[in-house]
Order: structure tokens, then sequence, then C-alpha cells
């Protein structure tokens, strides 16, 4: 392979890069170059940003680079940005988080720039191999990022948790991989297309290996009943941890089930549909019920985020090119509500585990009511209510699913939305009705980079909202490249 | 004379194959925690000799790095630094495990004679020439999985350098001892 095949993989090459010289310069920086780092870091990715942009406009058309392995289309770069921007949000977010317990940033930006290679090529692979490869990368990097306050027992139990299960699931996912290599003896997304179309659509192997790989990647969007590890992981983790983990990934995996599903597995379409079905009406009505009890809130946003992985896998049910797009369009929607909904949690987890119950959060209105006012938008935007962006997703994900015909789970899906009000208007109630006497208050932290991303948050939250059509188009454009066209 | 010569191969492996079997019993039978280790070992060295028998050289270089090298390394250690002459074996929970653990024995046994029986020797010998072949032309199987492994599957290599140096990173953060962290109060960090 000679040296310019390597050009398009820059970006990847860049990240790494930077990332091994952000854990170089935290050995000498010490404590005190916790904001440096962090902005070391996110410039890296702004300036990934420019380069992804920039190989997307000279590759034009769909490109297969390095061997086959990875491909450059317009799915990728739109996953690619996504990514970008919710790592470096996350980073800022950490950064105060970081300075105030006392832990060094330099090998926790590293691993959010190698996590974010990790789902770099977990958008872009073209191949069974580099696509694992490119998740266990990805994976391994969080584990380590939830298990990165070690002092603290819940930040050790959620990494041991996540590790445990997240290596079975890994285990179950290769088997699937290779079983369908065995029976279509190519290991290309592409190849594995045609294949499939020669061998009988009832050949067990075949169906047993496409339900495996199903289940490795329902456990990596966290749906019913993979998703057991996603509570404690994501209440033990340090909150940026969790707020990275509760979209970035959740992104990149998504991207990985639709080239693996729509790309790979389109010929079995018939087989791979019920399962997701099943999977996505188990995993709206078990979150959603779940969150209802929740007195932990990073807890209830964790249920809550398994809740809206069904919503975005009725989109994969409904098979069609409108439900695609419309995965994409509620993947960028969520990561945004969801970061900004953590900031807040962020700000308000001062000392120990303050701000993490629900009753921290009473009479916040009276104290801080710019904040309780952007708080109710991240609510009213993850229960999916007009005029927020969170309605927009919903919205497109719903009409897909009728469009394919799936009217019970678009029934489900509307019931289970409305059940979700109750449980993120809880938190509302608490801020706006309750008094703060009696228990002692948790004070907002001040933290202007924080600060700062929850009103992008919140800005991006209104413009999907209110201006949907550029990201439609866009989301539609990346589809395209799948060749599987938009019909709506 | 000529039968030995002839059937060599056969015979080696009958033979390394029962071997491998009375060590693999011998890791379960002994009572001392080093010699079941050393019979575990014997049996790591025995499969990469079958390795070898069925033209698979790379993966007896494997074998013998990884298992009989690193992996054997580390059970040392563990019985080294655990003190394992004092723990005794819990019977009950033995004669509980005992008749589920024969159970599972017997069938992965059946299984695996069945998948001989119906699949190797149903379609005769099994060939082994696309082991060695890189672009249907014959080399060694070490030659032939290095050709494929630096050409078509160069990029995955690449990112499992970067998968290995994050667990490298991971054992660090968590084994060194971090002592401006252990102050629990929150106060006076420098």
């Amino acid at each position: 392979m000679p040296l310019a095949d390597f050009v398009p993989l820059i970006p990847e090459i860049f990240l790494a890069a930077v990332g091994f010289a952000l854990m170089l310069a935290g050995i000498s920086l010490g404590r005190r170059g916790t904001r440096p780092l962090i902005v070391t870091a996110v410039a890296a990715l702004g300036v990934t940003a420019v380069l992804v942009i920039l190989f997307a406009r000279a590759a034009g058309a769909p490109e297969r680079i390095l061997g086959e392995m990875l491909v450059i289309d317009q799915l990728g770069v739109f996953i690619k940005l996504l990514i970008l921007a919710t790592s470096a949000m996350a980073l800022l977010m950490a950064a105060g988080f970081l300075e105030r317990a006392g832990y060094g940033a330099g090998e926790f930006s590293a691993l959010v720039l190698f996590a974010t290679v990790g789902m770099f090529i977990m958008a872009s692979g073209a191949s069974l191999v580099s696509l694992y490869v490119g998740l266990e990368l990805m994976a391994l990097s969080v584990y380590v990022l939830v298990g990165y306050f070690k002092l603290e027992t819940k930040s050790n139990e959620g990494a041991v948790k996540y590790f445990v299960l997240g290596a079975l699931s890994s285990g179950v996912l290769l088997y699937g991989i290779s079983l369908v290599y065995g029976t279509t003896g190519s290991l290309d997304l592409a190849t594995i297309r045609r294949g499939l179309a020669a061998v009988p659509q009832d050949n067990p192997t075949l169906l047993l290996g496409i339900l495996l790989v199903a289940f490795g990647m329902l456990f990596k969007v966290a749906a019913v009943p993979f998703h057991v590890w996603t509570p404690d992981a994501y209440e033990g983790a340090p909150t940026p941890v969790t707020a990275f983990m509760s979209v970035g990934p959740k992104a990149a995996a998504f991207a990985m089930f639709l080239r693996l599903f729509v790309i790979a597995f389109a010929p079995e379409v018939e087989a791979w549909q019920t399962i997701l079905w099943i999977a996505s009406a188990a995993t709206m009505i078990y979150g959603n019920i779940a969150a209802l009890t929740q007195n932990n809130v990073k807890r209830m946003l964790a249920y809550s985020s398994i809740a809206h992985a069904g919503y975005a896998l009725m989109g994969l049910v409904a098979a069609s090119g409108t439900g695609l797009w419309a995965v994409l369009m509620y993947m960028a929607v969520y990561a945004f509500m969801n970061l900004g909904a953590f900031g807040f949690v962020i700000l308000l987890e001062s000392k120990g585990y303050a701000g993490e119950t629900i009753a921290d959060y009473a009479g916040l209105s009276r104290r801080h009511p710019g904040a309780a006012a952007l708080m109710l938008w991240f609510m009213l935007a993850l229960a999916g209510i007009p005029p927020t962006g969170g309605f927009m997703g919903k919205l497109y994900v719903f009409a897909a699913a009728m469009e394919a015909g799936c009217v019970v789970l678009t029934v489900i899906a509307v019931v289970m939305s409305a059940v979700s009000l109750y449980y993120y208007f809880r938190i509302v109630v608490q801020m706006y009705l309750k008094d703060d006497e009696g228990a002692a208050p948790a004070t907002l932290l001040r933290d202007r980079w924080t600060e700062a991303m929850i009103g992008v948050c919140a800005l991006v939250t209104l413009a999907i909202g209110v201006w949907p059509g550029p990201l439609v188009e866009w989301a539609k454009g990346g589809l395209q490249a799948l060749g599987v066209g938009s019909s709506g | 004379m000529e039968f030995l010569v002839s059937n060599f191969e056969a015979i080696l492996f009958y033979l390394v194959a029962a071997l491998t079997v009375a060590a693999g019993v011998g890791v379960i039978a002994l009572k001392n925690p080093v010699h079941s280790a050393l019979s575990l070992l014997s049996t790591f060295l025995m499969v990469a000799v079958l390795f070898v028998v069925r033209h698979a050289e790379f993966l007896a270089a494997v074998q013998v790095l990884v298992y009989a090298g690193g992996i054997m390394v580390l059970f040392l250690f563990v019985i080294m630094l655990v003190n394992v002459k004092g723990v005794r074996p819990d019977a009950a929970f033995l004669t509980r495990w005992a008749p589920l653990a024969i159970a599972g024995g017997v069938l992965i046994g059946v299984l695996l004679a069945l998948l001989v029986l119906l699949g190797v020797l149903a379609t005769g010998t099994a060939d082994t020439s696309a082991l060695q072949s890189v672009d249907g032309q014959l080399a060694g199987n070490t030659e032939a999985v290095g050709i494929t492994l630096y050409t078509t599957y160069l990029v995955p290599f690449e990112i499992v350098s970067v998968v290995l140096l994050v667990a490298m990173i991971a054992a660090i953060i968590f084994g060194r001892r971090d002592v401006a962290l252990e102050r629990p109060d929150g106060e006076a960090r420098p």
C-alpha cells in the first residue's frame, strides 16, 4: 500500500497524534495544566472538523479508501461532525469538573481523543474488521473514562460492570461476525450484500449470525434487554463522562448499525426487522417506565437515554430512506438536548454527589431563575414538546414508522412519550413549585465554560426546532450516499 | 519400518494428541497447584506441536509466545503471590456442581465428535493449502499471514495498536499511586 493511500486517513492520524502529545504534556504540566490541555484538545477537534470537510469535498462521490477498509461518504461526514461537536463540548464541560475534583486532564483528554478516533472508524468502516476494531477502540477508552475517578467507589463499580458486560457483548458480536463471514465468505460490507442475495433466505447459520450481530449492536446502543449496564455506568461515571458517553458513542453505534444492517444485511431485511421491532418496543416501554421511580437524576437520565435509543431504533425498523435519515436527525437533536441536561447536573454536582437527587433541585427557580428556565427547556426537549428540536426529532421518526406501516409501534412510542413527561416534569415541579426549606439546597457553581456549552446546546435545540430544513436536507444527503435514496 | 515412515505425520499426531489429553487431565487431577500449572504448560506446548503437524506454523509460534510465555507467567505469579497452600477445595461445592460439569463435558465431547464425523471425515481429509497461499500463490504459513496482515488488513492492524496503547494507559492510570488525590477532604490540594 503506497504512502499516498494514507492521505484520507489524516484526520484520524492527526487526532491520535494530538492524543499522544496531550498525554506527555499532561505529565509535565500536572494539575496546573487542566485548562490549556482541554483547550488544545478542543482546538485539535476543530482542526479535524475542517480536515473532515476538506477530504469529503475532495472525494466528491462516496470513495472507498485504504484497501476498501473505510469509506468516505456523506453519512460518515454527518456523524463525524456530530461526534466532533459532542466530544469538544464534553471536554469543555469537564474542565472545571476535573479541577474541582483534583484529577489530571492529560490522560482524560487523550482518552477522549482516542475514543473519537474509534468513533470515526465506526462511522466510516466499510468492512466488518475495521468496524469492529473501531468499536473496540471507542469502548476501551470509554471504560477507562468511566472509572477515571479511581478513588470513588461508584466510579470503580460502574467501570467494572460496563467493562465485563461490554467484553461479553463484544464476544457475542464477534461470534455473529464470524458466522456471517462463514456463510458469505467476505468481510466487506458491499460483497456481503451481494453474497446474501445468493444464499437461501432461511439459512440458519446466517440468521444466527445476523441475530448475534444485532444483539451486540443493541448492547452498544443500550437497548432492552441489553441495557442493564447503563444505569450503573451512567451513575458511577464522572458526570462529564456520562454526558460524553450518552451521546457520541451512541451516535457512532447507530451509524455502525446503519452500515451493517442497511448495506450489508439489506437482503435479509424481513429477518432483522422483527428483531429490531421487538427491541425498539421493549426499550421504549421499559426505559420510560423504569425512569418513573428514579430519585437520582443521573440514573433517571440513564433510563431516559435508554428510552431515546428505543425511539431512534424505530427509524431502523422502518428500514426506508425516510426512517434512516430520521435516525440521523434524531441522533443530532438528542446529542444536544442530552448534553444540555447533563451540563446542569455538572453545575449542581459540587462536592461529593450533591445535585444528583431530584430533591436537590427544590426551589432552584427562586435562586437561579435563568438556569431553571434553561433546564425546563431541556426537559421539554427531551419529552418532545414543540417548539423544541426534540419534537422535530420525534416527529420524523414517528412519521417514518407510520409510513412503513408500523402503526402499533408508533402508538407505543406516542403513549410512552406521554409517560416520559411525568418524570421529566418531576424535576420541573421541584424547581418551580417546591420550597428548599428544610433540606440544604444545592447551589449552582460558577463555571463559565460549562455555562457557555449549556447555552450552545439550548440554541441548537431551538434552531433545529424552529428551522429544521437545512439539517434534514443534510441528513437526507447522508442516506443517498448509502444508495438507499430518500423517499420522504 | 516403511509403515512408520509413510505414516509419520499421523503417528506423531495421535501420539501428541494423547499426550495433550493426558496433560489436560493432569491440570485438574494434580493436587499441587504448581504441578497443575506445569501440566497446563505442557498442554500448551503439545497443542503448539499439533499446530506444526497441521502446517499452521504461525499459530504454533503464537501459541508458544502468548500462552506458554505470557499467560503461563501470569498463572505462576498468582500461584506464588497468593498463598494457595492454605486453600482447601470446597467439598460441598464440588459435589453440588459435579453432575452438571460432567454433563457439560460429555455434551461438548459429543458435539465435537459429531463435528469431526460429519465435517472432516465426510469431506475427506481437510485441505490446508488455503492456509499457506496468498492470492493463489503458495507461500509459508507465517509468510501468508504476514503478507495479508500488512497489506489487506494494515489499517485495522494499526488501529489495534492504538487499542493496545489505550489498554496500557488504563493500567497506568489505575495502577499508579496519586499522592495529591489521597486527601478526601478536597481541601489544600497543591
